[in-house]
């Protein structure tokens, strides 16, 4: 092992804030800090030691998407990594607010592509709350519905992408053959397979179509009994993924919530929060299931391995929700889903901050609404971007191999991180 | 804790530096004097009672238009340990904001200050990595200000269609991928 170049501790400290005074609107056009940006880093390796520096991505495969991540490695070992993100950066809070609020809802849709029903509920819910709409138990158990699906759809990726990571290449065929599945149902209930656009402010966009509670028992059936067995034998009992997966990228708990890790990589390192626990929305409250969490089998608690034992655990328990929001619909009254989506969504003047569980996390909205008809100021708190901020800690030391294991179980959507 | 007794302790704690607060809002809120939100960060995160170990956003919101023109940030917090929220929010000027940083008490900020310094240009004193981190590296101005405007051009490439080739596609002239459209997307609402 050679010695760390000097300064290499501080090379934070060789990034110092860029210039205060440099700061304006377009009529006084900032100093570009491009010659802070670009000064000679104490982050380029030390030609006289062993240490070289490696760019991972932005078109690497398994980064999910474009990542670029600065790996500064000696050997086959990761002395420090620095994630570089927004390659993928579409302006959706300046887009927010130059349309009208139904018309942010599609952008949202194309944040987490992976999970676009939780990215519309988020919004949905947090003009609700603004506005003061309440919508029927039966749009509530209608999206109940449509997000554990999605839950499960997304999960299936997340899973399966995992596992052709590291190596595994025929677990995600299966998986995404099973999603398909899902991804029927949202078809035929709504018309799209990815982007759906379909939780509008006090509603959804279609109702169920007939037939859709048998055709979700008849899926649920096959998942419960051939897809969910066939996944824990197949990818998460397989000693391979346990020897690749069980100590590697531990992330203690405090570190976990300083980061504010969410959703199921805050699990995985043990404490049970779930929103839908904790501060229920469309009557989660209501739904009998349980809160996977991490348990540590195969090596320390939060590892990877945890982190997608608890993906898994959850796709079982979505299938709890799932079969008695079913039984709900078919006894259900109906009422119109459009009944309370308003003609001209004009919130009062205020803000409000409302967060949902999304499969990656909670996902939160910040909206400042100034009484207009259009969102005064917008910000979604993505789950994947808090996600990749606690990336470097977790990657100090790791080898090369097992970054790629790691960046997989955090399950990131890079459309979500760049927004 | 509700809203009200986590203001009472702030007030109890820091006095005047507490600035103002609206606790009836949706999401509760204080404002907090500039210079005093690190100590208040460390206090909210440290005492037993209020525990907030959590940022869960950190925002930029821009208002010119208030008398005297202002930015704020605004932090949306949250204890596990007691499942309460609360917001802060700290007032910053628009020429040459700053605030000091909390990456100190909450990791997470590290990021989240790093997208508020390169969407809004607020520096964030102390940061230990103040880059811009969605925008390219050599991008000037920060494009969530209300009065940003997109630049003509950027390394060398059309931003906006030129005023020629505008009035060409006013003529009905096809440029591009398609006849430019200058009705903005609300018009008739707002007409309606």
């Amino acid at each position: 092992m050679s010695q760390s170049p000097p300064g290499s501790n501080t090379a934070a400290a060789a990034h110092s804030p860029a210039p205060v005074g440099g700061v304006g609107g377009p009529e006084s056009p900032p100093t570009s800090n491009r010659a802070a940006e670009f000064a000679p880093a104490a982050w380029d390796a030390d030609p006289d030691t062993d240490e070289m520096v490696l760019n991972m991505g932005p078109q690497h495969p398994a980064t999910h998407g474009v990542l670029r991540v600065e790996l500064r490695t000696d050997g086959e070992v990761v002395k420090a990594a620095r994630p570089h993100i927004g390659y993928l950066h579409r302006c959706f809070e300046k887009h927010a607010e130059n349309v009208d609020y139904p018309g942010v809802l599609p952008y949202t849709d194309r944040m987490d592509y992976v999970a676009a029903m939780g990215n519309t509920l988020g919004f949905s819910l947090a003009v609700e709350r603004l506005s003061g709409i309440e919508t029927s138990p039966y749009v509530n158990t209608i999206r109940v519905v449509m997000a554990e699906l999605q839950r499960i759809a997304s999960h299936c990726v997340a899973v399966g992408t995992y596992a052709m990571d590291i190596g595994a290449f025929t677990p995600f065929l299966h998986l995404l053959r099973d999603r398909e599945k899902i991804l029927d149902l949202f078809e035929w209930t709504c018309g799209a397979r990815l982007l759906y656009n379909y939780n509008w402010i006090g509603g959804v966009s279609h109702d169920l179509p007939d037939g859709f509670v048998r055709a979700g028992r008849d899926l649920l059936r096959e998942f419960d009994s051939v897809t969910w067995p066939e996944l824990v034998d197949l990818i998460i009992m397989n000693k391979i993924f346990i020897k690749r997966t069980a100590e590697v990228g531990v992330c203690p708990p405090e570190l976990a919530v300083s980061y504010d890790l969410t959703g199921p990589n805050l699990r995985g390192s043990g404490p049970p929060r779930d929103l839908r626990k904790d501060a229920p929305y469309c009557g989660y409250e209501s739904y009998d299931f349980e809160v996977g969490v991490g348990e540590g089998k195969f090596g320390p608690l939060g590892s990877c391995f945890d982190r997608n034992w608890v993906r898994v655990v959850e796709m079982r328990e979505s299938s709890k929700i799932l079969h008695q929001a079913l039984d709900r619909l078919e006894t259900m009254e109906k009422t119109d889903v459009h009944e309370k989506v308003p003609k001209r969504v004009k919130p009062p003047k205020g803000e409000v901050y409302v967060r949902s569980e999304a499969p990656r996390g909670q996902l939160g909205y910040y909206v400042v609404s100034d009484g207009g008809i259009n969102p005064y100021r917008v910000k979604a708190k993505s789950p994947c971007f808090t996600a990749m901020s606690v990336f470097h800690h977790l990657a100090r030391g790791m080898m090369i191999a097992d970054i790629v294991a790691l960046i997989g179980s955090l399950d990131i959507v890079l459309g979500e991180i760049d927004r | 804790m509700d809203a009200k007794a986590i203001h009472d302790k702030l007030v109890g704690r820091f006095g005047d530096r507490v600035t103002g607060a609206d606790l009836e809002a949706a999401s509760p809120f204080a404002t907090i004097a500039t210079e005093a939100i690190a100590e208040v960060a460390a206090f909210c995160k440290s005492e037993p009672e209020l525990a907030f170990d959590n940022l869960m956003c950190l925002s930029g919101v821009d208002y010119p238009k208030a008398d005297p023109p202002r930015m704020e940030v605004v932090y949306h917090l949250l204890s596990y340990r007691h499942h309460h929220t609360f917001a802060l929010k700290v007032h910053v000027p628009r020429e040459s904001p700053s605030v000091p940083t909390v990456e100190g008490v909450w990791g997470v900020a590290n990021f989240h200050e790093r997208e508020c310094w390169d969407l809004f240009g607020i520096a964030f004193a102390g940061h230990s990595d103040l880059r811009r981190i969605l925008l390219p590296d050599d991008w000037d101005g920060h494009p969530l200000r209300k009065d940003w405007q997109d630049p003509d051009y950027y390394n060398g490439l059309h931003v906006k269609p030129t005023a020629q080739m505008a009035e060409r596609a006013m003529g009905g002239e096809r440029i591009g991928v398609g006849p430019f459209d200058f009705t903005p997307p609300n018009a008739h609402i707002e007409e309606g």
